[in-house]
């Protein structure tokens, strides 16, 4: 794989355009054509609609930011483990990470939720130990395999970005901690943990809005999200632009408010010393 | 490293070459890119077939047009319609109301009742009463989903929908659904499938509602085109008169499609 | 049913000949390597085009290619597919009547690159654009200083010079364009992913395609892993080594 951390930052939407010098003369034009552009776009496509689905729109933006937010807690918590694996771990260990994180990305998202969803859940009730087990209510909705698919998802792609940091951590910290006497654990906990996590803090952020932008595949799989909501609207009123730009527009919102909210986190967080 | 930007613009001409095209004289038909036996389905060397790719090409060879299948996802179907991307669509679609402010039909060629299937055992029948709390798959887009919102999801069952009606299928036989609505005959072909016929049973049609249910199956069109729709309906008349359409039909079913 | 392993796997299905439906996924995976070739090569014109407005462009152009990269880098994938795809041959179409010639037939293969092209070109506009600030300044004024035009300077000395800076920005875009065919699978082309989903639909052995459809991808992974090794160690000739 090319290991090198810094490409997947580089691409993915991590700091908004600078709104220093902001009005020049030529940013007023542009922007009196943009309003242009959507007062026609207010004033001759159909938006009627809009209130009599508000509530349920409401609904999938809460839908899509749950599954964001708890698929890249629990997908970092895997990480954890899956980068130290491939660092320290022993060579089992370290070849079941490396092997699981190529597959994950080296396989498309949409394909890894179709697999679990069609595949692997239209096995399940096979087993009448499943089928009669607690965990059946659940494994009959579609979300578990939704947030499953991208919990795994997040985790390899995190989980690279760990065993860099892990790797990266100077050697000369831990040897000092080994010499306060300090045991494997503690190093581990006191040291090494909180540096690696300091140093994979900035990924977070493009990883985070890449993970926003594979939400809606969920939709695929029945989850009602926000793109599931608009994909319904598009069905009644037949509709074919004005419910996709809303959508567009939403998860743009989304997305710069994921910018702004890691940007002030950032700021917060002392970072002297790479 | 000049043959490497070589490269990158052949590559760039090549690309564009598709976009150039030739002119539309064909006429693209729209199908449903999501398998629905027995009526459009691939096989394993990548060919349609079924009811409707005949009912099409004797259409097609009826009135004399050259027509090119192009697969569409069947949820964005109608805007591919009327976007130009195709040009008319034959894919078991309904002539509802709804659907008539936005396109226009042909004349139908066939008509079918709306049956609701469940697993063997399982004690409900096609009323709203009793599949309340129930969770029904449908097919996205369909007027099986417009009339399971209304009629079902108003009685206090679960609507789930599904982008094509193998996976709703699939879902009922894994037990992720309690029923499955949808057209009589897709159902039946299921209900006959290895899978169908271990899992599930009819359970009934569904009281008829034509403001949802529509009228029949009609071949999609453009608003305006009334030349082409002449000529569809011309066909349509033809291919029931001389016999060809119920040499095709007879090929999948026991009994009278075309419906009253 | 039997949860027997030997009678869930019917390894019969992927036989290249029909009944078995392999030759029909491999044909899905030549087109889904088409539209990621042609997209991404659309995708790196306009990067390279992108990069330089932004960097050496008027205010104006420098505006709008923000505009731009921002708002593709900001909304989903299948958000993208699903607009450009009816708005670009709506557009196209519209455009054409516009100019007095009939409507054009898009195939959708033209359509799919298209898509793909116009998503990558923001990412690669980004990285190239990262890529050529990496160029040392003295070497553009030293070229300009020997009297080389803008245009010059840019096939002899930028482009070459940049070339080993964005070759890992490059190798992983292209990686991203292949999975990226897969959601061309939710407007209905018939590339790998879709052709794997209506196999698996008509003969319900999900978890057997799914899995197969797979291993393709990566495959293609791989491989496409081992060449930008290759090239990657090539660009890197003469310079010093990674620190």
């Amino acid at each position: 794989m090319n290991g090198e951390t810094g490409t997947i930052e580089a691409t993915a939407l991590t700091e908004l355009p600078s709104g220093r010098d902001f009005l020049k003369p030529h940013r007023i034009i542009l922007l009196a054509v943009a309003v242009i552009a959507v007062f026609c776009m207010a004033w001759f496509m159909r938006w009627d609609w809009i209130p009599e689905y508000a509530g349920r729109l409401a609904q999938g933006v809460g839908v899509t930011l749950l599954m964001l937010f708890s698929t890249c807690v629990l997908g970092f918590l895997f990480a954890v483990p899956l980068g130290l694996a491939q660092v320290t771990g022993p060579w089992p260990l370290k070849l079941l990470a490396k092997t699981f994180c190529t597959i994950i990305r080296g396989t498309p998202l949409l394909l890894q939720l179709w697999l679990l969803y069609y595949g692997l859940g239209s096995l399940f009730p096979q087993f009448p130990a499943i089928r009669e087990s607690f965990l059946w209510p659940y494994l009959r909705e579609a979300w578990p395999y939704g947030a499953a698919a991208l919990t795994i998802s997040f985790a390899a792609y995190e989980g690279e970005v760990m065993r860099g940091a892990f790797a990266g951590v100077p050697a000369g910290e831990l040897e000092a901690a080994r010499a306060y006497g300090m045991s494997r654990w503690k190093v581990f906990r006191r040291i090494w943990l909180p540096r690696a996590v300091h140093r994979a803090l900035p990924t977070l952020n493009g990883e985070t809005v890449l993970q926003l932008k594979s939400t809606p595949l969920v939709a695929t799989i029945t989850v009602i999200d926000v793109y599931a909501v608009i994909s319904k609207i598009r069905q009644t009123t037949y509709l074919t632009y004005e419910p996709l730009l809303l959508l567009a527009l939403i998860y743009l919102c989304l997305t710069a408010i994921l910018v702004v909210a890691f940007r002030t986190l950032e700021n917060k967080i002392p970072t002297r010393g790479a | 490293m000049k043959t490497a930007l070589k490269t990158i613009a052949l590559a760039a001409v090549i690309g564009f070459a598709g976009i150039g095209g030739a002119m539309a004289e064909q006429i693209k038909v729209g199908f449903a890119a999501e398998p629905y036996p027995p009526f459009a389905s691939p096989d394993a060397s990548g060919n349609w077939e079924g009811w409707e790719v005949e009912f099409m090409k004797a259409i097609c060879a009826e009135a004399k047009l050259d027509c090119v299948v192009t697969p569409v996802a069947w949820d964005g179907i109608i805007p591919a319609l009327t976007t130009n991307k195709i040009d008319m669509i034959v894919g078991s679609m309904s002539i509802t109301p709804e659907r008539l402010k936005t396109i226009d039909f042909s004349d139908k060629y066939y008509n079918t009742p709306t049956g609701i299937i469940g697993p063997k055992g399982a004690a409900f029948d096609a009323t709203p009463e009793s599949l309340a709390g129930k969770t029904i798959g449908v097919q996205v887009a369909t007027i099986h989903q417009s009339y399971a919102d209304k009629y079902f999801g108003g009685a206090g069952a679960t609507i789930k929908e599904y982008q094509t009606q193998d996976e709703a299928n699939n879902d009922l036989a894994a037990g992720r659904v309690d029923a499955v609505q949808a057209d009589a005959i897709a159902l039946d072909a299921f209900l006959q499938s290895d899978q169908g016929k271990d899992c599930c049973e009819h359970k009934g049609n569904v009281k008829d509602d034509p403001e949802i249910l529509g009228a029949g199956v009609g071949v999609g069109l453009r608003k305006g085109e009334t030349e082409l729709k002449d000529k569809i309906n011309a066909a349509i008349k033809a291919i029931r008169a001389n016999g060809i359409y119920d040499t095709f039909s007879k090929k999948y079913f026991d009994f009278d499609i075309y419906g009253g | 049913m039997a949860a027997d392993p030997a009678t869930l796997i019917n390894w019969g299905l992927l036989a290249l000949e029909p009944p078995g439906w392999g030759g029909v996924l491999l044909g899905g995976l030549l087109n889904s390597i088409k539209i990621a070739v042609g997209g991404y090569a659309l995708g790196l014109v306009l990067g390279t085009g992108g990069a330089f407005g932004k960097l050496y462009g008027g205010p104006v152009l420098k505006d709008l290619l923000e505009v731009y990269t921002t708002l593709v880098r900001a909304i989903p994938e299948l958000v993208l597919i699903l607009l450009l795809y009816y708005a670009g041959t709506d557009l196209l179409n519209q455009l054409m009547a516009a100019m007095g010639y009939g409507p054009v037939d898009i195939s959708g293969l033209a359509a799919g690159i298209f898509v793909i092209g116009v998503v990558q070109g923001a990412y690669s506009t980004e990285v190239l654009r990262g890529a050529i600030k990496a160029v040392p300044a003295g070497q553009i004024e030293a070229a300009r200083a020997y009297g080389m035009s803008p245009v010059q300077i840019m096939r002899r000395i930028t482009l070459p010079a940049m070339l080993p800076h964005a070759i890992p920005g490059l190798s992983n875009l292209w990686l991203i364009a292949t999975k990226d065919t897969a959601l061309l699978a939710v407007v209905g082309f018939s590339e790998l992913t879709l052709v794997t989903r209506q196999a698996a639909g008509s003969t319900k052995a999900y978890l057997l395609f799914f899995c197969a459809a797979g291993a393709l991808y990566l495959a293609l992974t791989l491989v496409s892993n081992v060449i930008i090794r290759i090239i990657e160690t090539r660009a890197r000739r003469g310079m010093a080594a990674p620190a």
